[in-house]
C-alpha cells in the first residue's frame, strides 16, 4: 500500500531529534459522501475492525463508518481490556481462539502499538466442584488448540503469593491459567483499527448519529444521519449497547436487553498484580494497568439500563470480593468507577448474522465480553458482509437460535432467559 | 434505587429481584412466533420501561414497576396481580 507515516523505532528517534514536528493526525476527518458500498453503523472497536478487514481481506474501498460520538468514546474505551480465549462451548470456543490469534498479530498487522500484554489470566477455584469444572474447561481449551494449565495451591502460591489462600469461606485451591491471555490498551485498539481502515481509504465519519435506516421493498437502500442522508448498498450494524434501538429503525425487534456493567480503577500503585486474576466465589476480575491503577469489575447490576452508571450494591459486592481474595490491596483508594451499556442476549453469546432485510447485517449481543472479540468480530463480520456466508469461526452466532432453540451457547448453563446472564 | 413496594413501603433495591420486561403472557396454545416474542424479543427502550420485579427479600410480591432506564428514576409501582399480569412461579 505504501502507507505514509509508518511507525517505527527509527521514526520515534528521528522525530525526537527534530522536535516531534513530523507527526500528523492518525486518520482523516472527511465529509460524508452521498453513497457508499458499505455503511457501518457504529465506530467502536467492532465497527472499525469490520471496516479494516473489509478493506484488507476483501478489497472493498468505498466504505464509511458512522460514529455518533467520537472514535474510542464508546464501550471500546470503557472496558477492562481483557483478552482471552478460555471459552468452553462450540461456537464460542473456535471464535475466541481465532480472535486471540488475531490479537497476537494485530500490532504488526496494524503497525500500531496496542500495548498487547500476554500476562496470563488466572481463574482461581475454591472447591472440588470448581476444580473439576476448571479441569474440564482446560481440556476443552486445549482441544480447541489453545493453551491451558491447572495450577494447584502450591504452584499458584509461587506465582501469586499475595492472594488470601486461607480465607475461611473461600480458600483458594488453585487456578486455571491461560498464559497467552492478557490485556491490551483499549483506546489504542480503536485508534489502530481506525488508522488502518483510514489508510485503506475508509471514511471515518464522527459526530454522525444515524437517525433512520431506509428500506425499500425489503432491501436496505441507505441511512438517514445527523449529517444528511447517505445511500448504501449494504448497511452493517455494530452499535453495541444501542443495537436494539438502531435495529428498531429498520423495524426489527432484537433478542437483546441493555444492561449496565460497572468497572473500577484505583489510584496508581507500584506493580503488584502481574496477571489478570478472577475470583470464583463472588464475581471479580482484576488486573493492573501500565499506569499502575488496579482495573477491576464484577457482575452486571442485573436490571435494564442505558444510564452508563450503576448502583452501590454491585460496587459493594466487587469491593467485598477484593477484600476476600486480595486483602493486600484493600488500602488502595478507588479513583473512579463507571458503567458501560451491554447488549445482553438470552444465552449470553453474540450475534453475527444477516437479517430478514436484504443488505442489512447485524453484529450485536456481545454482552459483557466484546473487547476480547474485537479483531475476530471485525474479521468475521467483514467476511459475512463481503461474501454473504458466515466465517468458519462464527457459524453459530445466529439471530434465530433463540426462536429455534438450536445452537444456544449458554456458557454458564443457567438457561436462555434475559435475566440469567 | 429505592422501590416503594405497595405492601411494605420504600425499600432499597437490594431487596428486589429484577425479572425483565412486564409483558402480557401469551395464551398457552399460542404459536412459536408469539412465544419467541414473549421470551426473547425486547423493545428495550431508553426511557420509561415497564418491568417486573419481585420483592424477594421482603413480602415476596411481584411488582410491575415503571422505571426510566436512562435515569433509574422509579415512576410508578403496582402489584403485578392488579396490573393483570399472570405470574406463575416456578417452584421446581
Amino acid at each position: 500500500m505504501g502507507f505514509s507515516g509508518k511507525f517505527s523505532g527509527w521514526r520515534v528517534l528521528k522525530e525526537g531529534l527534530t522536535g516531534n514536528k513530523g507527526w500528523t493526525a492518525h486518520w482523516r476527518d472527511p465529509e460524508p459522501k452521498r453513497e457508499y458500498d458499505v455503511v457501518i453503523v457504529g465506530g467502536g472497536g467492532h465497527g472499525l475492525a469490520t471496516a479494516y478487514y473489509l478493506a484488507k481481506e476483501h478489497g472493498l474501498r468505498n466504505i464509511a463508518v458512522l460514529e455518533k460520538g467520537y472514535i474510542g468514546g464508546g464501550n471500546v474505551g470503557r472496558n477492562t481490556t481483557i483478552v482471552r480465549a478460555n471459552y468452553y462451548l462450540p461456537g464460542n470456543s473456535e471464535f475466541y481462539s481465532h480472535s486471540l490469534k488475531l490479537w497476537e498479530g494485530m500490532e504488526q498487522d496494524l503497525n500500531y502499538n496496542a500495548m498487547m500484554s500476554q500476562r496470563g489470566i488466572l481463574n482461581v477455584f475454591h472447591n472440588d466442584g470448581q476444580r473439576d469444572a476448571a479441569v474440564r474447561r482446560a481440556n476443552s481449551i486445549i482441544n480447541q488448540g489453545d493453551d491451558a494449565e491447572i495450577l494447584y495451591r502450591d504452584q499458584l502460591k509461587k506465582l501469586v503469593p499475595f492472594l488470601n489462600y486461607d480465607n475461611n469461606r473461600f480458600p483458594i485451591m488453585g487456578a486455571l491459567l491461560q498464559r497467552r491471555a492478557g490485556t491490551a490498551r483499549h483506546d489504542a485498539v480503536a485508534w489502530g483499527f481506525a488508522r488502518g481502515a483510514d489508510q485503506y481509504g475508509v471514511d471515518l465519519i464522527q459526530n454522525c448519529e444515524v437517525t433512520g435506516i431506509d428500506v425499500e421493498g425489503g432491501k436496505v437502500t441507505g441511512v438517514q444521519t445527523a449529517r444528511g442522508p447517505i445511500k448504501a448498498k449494504k448497511v452493517a450494524l455494530a452499535a453495541a449497547g444501542r443495537s436494539g434501538q438502531v435495529a428498531a429503525m429498520a423495524g426489527l425487534t432484537l433478542p437483546i436487553e441493555s444492561h449496565v456493567l460497572q468497572a473500577f480503577v484505583s489510584e496508581g500503585l507500584k506493580p503488584v498484580i502481574d496477571h489478570v486474576i478472577t475470583f470464583a466465589a463472588g464475581h471479580l476480575y482484576i488486573s493492573q494497568s501500565d499506569k499502575g491503577g488496579l482495573v477491576f469489575g464484577g457482575n452486571l447490576d442485573f436490571y435494564s439500563s442505558y444510564a452508563a452508571r450503576g448502583n452501590l450494591p454491585t460496587q459493594e459486592h466487587v469491593m467485598e470480593a477484593i477484600t476476600a481474595m486480595v486483602p493486600a490491596v484493600t488500602k488502595a483508594r478507588l479513583l473512579r468507577s463507571w458503567g458501560g451499556i451491554m447488549d445482553m442476549t438470552p444465552d449470553g453469546s453474540p450475534i453475527i448474522d444477516t437479517t430478514p432485510i436484504d443488505g442489512l447485517y447485524l453484529n450485536a449481543g456481545w454482552c459483557y465480553g466484546g473487547f476480547k472479540a474485537t479483531p475476530a468480530s471485525g474479521d468475521c463480520f467483514a467476511h459475512l458482509i463481503a461474501t454473504g456466508r458466515p466465517h468458519e469461526a462464527a457459524t453459530r452466532f445466529k439471530l434465530d437460535r433463540f426462536r429455534s432453540g438450536y445452537g444456544l451457547m449458554d456458557e454458564e448453563g443457567t438457561g436462555a432467559q434475559h435475566n440469567l446472564h | 434505587m429505592r422501590i416503594t413496594c405497595p405492601l411494605c413501603g420504600a425499600r432499597d433495591h437490594r431487596e428486589f429481584t429484577y425479572k425483565g420486561a412486564a409483558l402480557p403472557v401469551p395464551a398457552l396454545d399460542s404459536g412459536v412466533a408469539e412465544w419467541d416474542a414473549h421470551v426473547h424479543l425486547r423493545e428495550n427502550p431508553a426511557g420509561p420501561h415497564e418491568e417486573l420485579w419481585q420483592h424477594a427479600m421482603g413480602c415476596g410480591a411481584w411488582l410491575k414497576v415503571r422505571r426510566n432506564t436512562v435515569s433509574h428514576e422509579i415512576l410508578a409501582v403496582e402489584l403485578a396481580q392488579d396490573a393483570g399480569l399472570v405470574i406463575k412461579e416456578d417452584r421446581s
